[in-house]
């Protein structure tokens, strides 16, 4: 009965996420387009969660949805041109033809690769409680790439506002 | 059963869409979503490997905060950069900002 209901939620979310990045890049309206990517970032934080990764499920609906998401619809809103054309119109000719078949082949080469591929699944047993023991892994091993990614997240400000609102010269 | 290959069939065809919506897009905004869809399938990549091969270490889950980082940090100067853009060219449209073409 539980392997019944993780079918159906993974199938679910995997299609809203599917279904909401294919609205992304086919709507021709760009606040349309902002607002399914939120779906979709909705979609793979389910899949986070079916994937036992709680707090990764919440920083996703955080980040992405809470921030990403609203620059999406903020930027779409302060650049708007009122043009004959949709907002978020796709190339139509033979170089996107051929860019179309180019990502229809990604996905026919990477399934094949996938389903050819030998995984070693492991047995070990799941982390259970993953909030603290990421805080720990984050402290001691990997100290040295949050203090850089710190840093990235400082001049990233920094470098946003500078290029936002330009400076006295 | 749902193991492992389904989920990196479903992020396969996400990044799969978001080459396409780089690769198509005429504004640069739209670009800029669809590199965020290629960012979630990675994403998605990396919590699947974590959780099906290597379940006792997190180094997976680790990884993809820091990819979250990084997101966060592109998604804020390249809006930035649009803003900037619009501001200077007044258009959004990468086929028209081609100054630099060679």
């Amino acid at each position: 009965m539980n392997e019944l209901i993780y079918t159906v939620a993974f199938y679910i979310f995997a299609a809203i996420t599917v279904a909401a990045a294919f609205g992304v890049v086919t709507k021709s309206n760009l606040v349309h387009s902002a607002l399914l990517l939120a779906l979709c970032f909705i979609g793979v934080s389910g899949l986070y969660v079916l994937l036992q990764a709680d707090f990764l499920a919440a920083v996703q609906i955080l980040i992405y949805n809470g921030a990403i998401a609203i620059v999406f619809v903020l930027g779409t809103m302060l650049t708007r041109r009122s043009s004959r054309h949709g907002t978020n119109d796709t190339e139509v000719n033979i170089p996107s033809r051929v860019v179309t078949l180019v990502s229809g082949l990604f996905v026919v080469v990477t399934l094949g690769v996938i389903a050819t591929t030998p995984w070693h699944y492991s047995s070990g047993v799941i982390v259970e409680d993953t909030p603290s023991l990421l805080a720990q892994l984050i402290l001691t091993d990997y100290m040295v790439v949050m203090e850089a990614a710190a840093v990235l997240l400082l001049a990233a400000m920094i470098g946003a506002i500078v290029l936002a609102k330009g400076v006295e010269e | 059963m749902i193991g492992l290959v389904h989920f990196l069939t479903v992020a396969a065809i996400v990044f799969a869409i978001g080459l396409y919506g780089v690769l198509s897009k005429r504004t640069i905004v739209g670009i800029l979503m669809s590199i965020e869809l290629m960012l979630n399938a990675v994403n998605i990549n990396l919590i699947a490997f974590s959780r099906f091969i290597t379940p006792e270490v997190l180094t997976g889950q680790i990884f993809a905060i820091f990819t979250i980082t990084v997101a966060a940090a592109e998604v804020a100067v390249g809006m930035a950069m649009i803003f900037r853009v619009y501001y200077d060219r007044n258009t959004v449209h990468a086929a028209r900002l081609d100054e630099m073409r060679w």
